[in-house]
């Protein structure tokens, strides 16, 4: 048997420590296993930086634990594209991550796996559900379209935004807000914030048939939290969802196969130096993906 | 390698323990910082849920002495003896002994370039490479210092 089919034949029968190094390896593995499970519950978590997505999923996470819920949370951050380093520090702001035994919190950072992370996101869920963990949560930061769009393969997505109304124009532009299922502005505690929830329904009444929610919480008082919980739970997929999944699925595996081809390398360094076009490297690219390069 | 950074106890000085997480993370390392007031239980679980290679304990508060050696208690027990664990902050040469006896394989006090701190990790990886005594629960008697 490969190591990770015995490592979840060992993290499915509770082992705690072969569920962790498994995660590592669906991580690191050249090609990411296909796991599944029927039972799985994932919720996708973004919005942008410093918006209080942490501090609100380990709110959720407490409330979940009481109704003997097991918590997962799988937090993506970017890699330093310089040293290829990256600084983890989402669970420090999820108050509810050292729960104990209930609550399972990895970090991960987004650019140390051959092709990118995404592909591997999903295995890694459903190991997670096959082990018996009930809510499984994937939070990133909204930086950037693809951080974005992982989170958005999940079966329902929160959009979290701050007071400022300006944080959510991110989101727009990479189509997310239309994608979201529940939409929390956090930080009600601060001015502005339902000034800034108004503005995002108002956003929203411009299309028809819109019944979703823009509910106001407080991550810090823990205000509007339950709330907030039973409309994730109520929340019915997005319409447009599938065709959305299988869209990103297939863009992201397209990526992965671009970013672990054998000249993607060769081909940077030919770009830089001119000695070749963008139309001749992909041209190239396509030759060589073809015949399973 | 992925590295937890942990600050266990009632101590609310962090600067160290960013300054070391900073340092690590341009020297193209995972970091992981756990925030502050960690219990040693608390602290042994981030290290199996994070699935990191090494720990390094940030304390200034003067319980070095009695936390440190329930966290190397615990990552044994736990299954994690292969973590390598390395301390900083405020910590008296009359206490290096008792640490080492632990299974921590560095301490660094004030003034400690950064650089050192990444060159111990270096040497660290080396090491577990050569399969030579360099996580917690192996043998004692190497350290950096």
């Amino acid at each position: 048997m490969s190591i990770i089919g015995e490592l979840l034949e060992l993290a499915t029968s509770g082992d705690r420590r072969s569920l962790s190094r498994l995660i590592t390896e669906i991580a690191e593995s050249s090609e990411p296993p296909k796991f599944h499970s029927d039972t799985i519950w994932t919720l996708g978590v973004t919005g942008p930086p410093g918006s209080g997505k942490s501090t609100l999923i380990g709110k959720l996470a407490k409330h979940w634990v009481d109704s003997g819920d097991r918590v997962a949370v799988l937090a993506l951050d970017p890699t330093s594209p310089i040293s290829g380093g990256s600084f983890l520090a989402d669970r420090i702001r999820m108050e509810g991550s050292d729960l104990g035994e209930n609550v399972f919190v990895r970090s991960i950072a987004s650019g140390n796996s051959p092709g990118g992370i995404s592909p591997r996101i999903w295995p890694m869920c459903h190991a997670l559900s096959l082990c018996g963990w009930s809510r499984i949560v994937v939070e990133t930061v909204g930086t950037g379209q693809s951080e974005f769009r992982i989170a958005a393969l999940a079966d329902r997505l929160l959009l979290v935004d701050g007071p400022d109304r300006g944080d959510i124009i991110q989101a727009e532009k990479a189509g997310i807000l239309e994608l979201a299922d529940v939409i929390a502005v956090n930080k009600s505690d601060l001015p502005g914030a339902s000034l800034a929830a108004q503005s995002i329904r108002t956003s929203l009444d411009l299309s028809n048939d819109d019944s979703r929610e823009v509910l106001l919480v407080s991550a810090l008082e823990g205000d509007g939290v339950e709330k907030l919980a039973s409309a994730i739970e109520s929340c019915k997929p997005h319409s447009g969802r599938n065709e959305m999944i299988m869209r990103e699925m297939l863009i992201s595996e397209w990526d992965s196969i671009l970013l672990s081809h054998p000249e993607i390398d060769e081909l940077i360094r030919k770009l830089c130096d001119s000695s070749i076009t963008i139309d001749e490297a992909i041209e190239s690219l396509r030759k060589t993906a073809h015949n399973g390069g | 390698m992925r590295v937890v950074i942990a600050k266990p106890g009632l101590d609310g000085h962090d600067r160290g323990a960013k300054v070391i997480a900073r340092a690590l993370r341009d020297g193209g390392h995972d970091v992981i910082y756990t925030g502050l007031r960690k219990t040693p239980s608390e602290i042994v679980m981030i290290v199996n849920d994070e699935d990191a290679e090494v720990l390094g304990i940030s304390t200034l508060s003067g319980a070095h002495d009695s936390l440190i050696p329930k966290i190397c208690d615990g990552l044994r027990e736990g299954g994690l003896g292969d973590v390598i664990v390395f301390a900083g902050g405020i910590i008296p040469d009359r206490d290096l002994e008792l640490l080492y006896k632990s299974g921590v394989r560095a301490v660094f006090g004030p003034g400690t370039p950064t650089s050192e701190v990444l060159a111990f990790l270096d040497e660290a990886v080396e090491r577990k490479l050569k399969n030579d005594p360099i996580g917690v629960g192996d043998d004692l008697g190497w350290n950096w210092n």
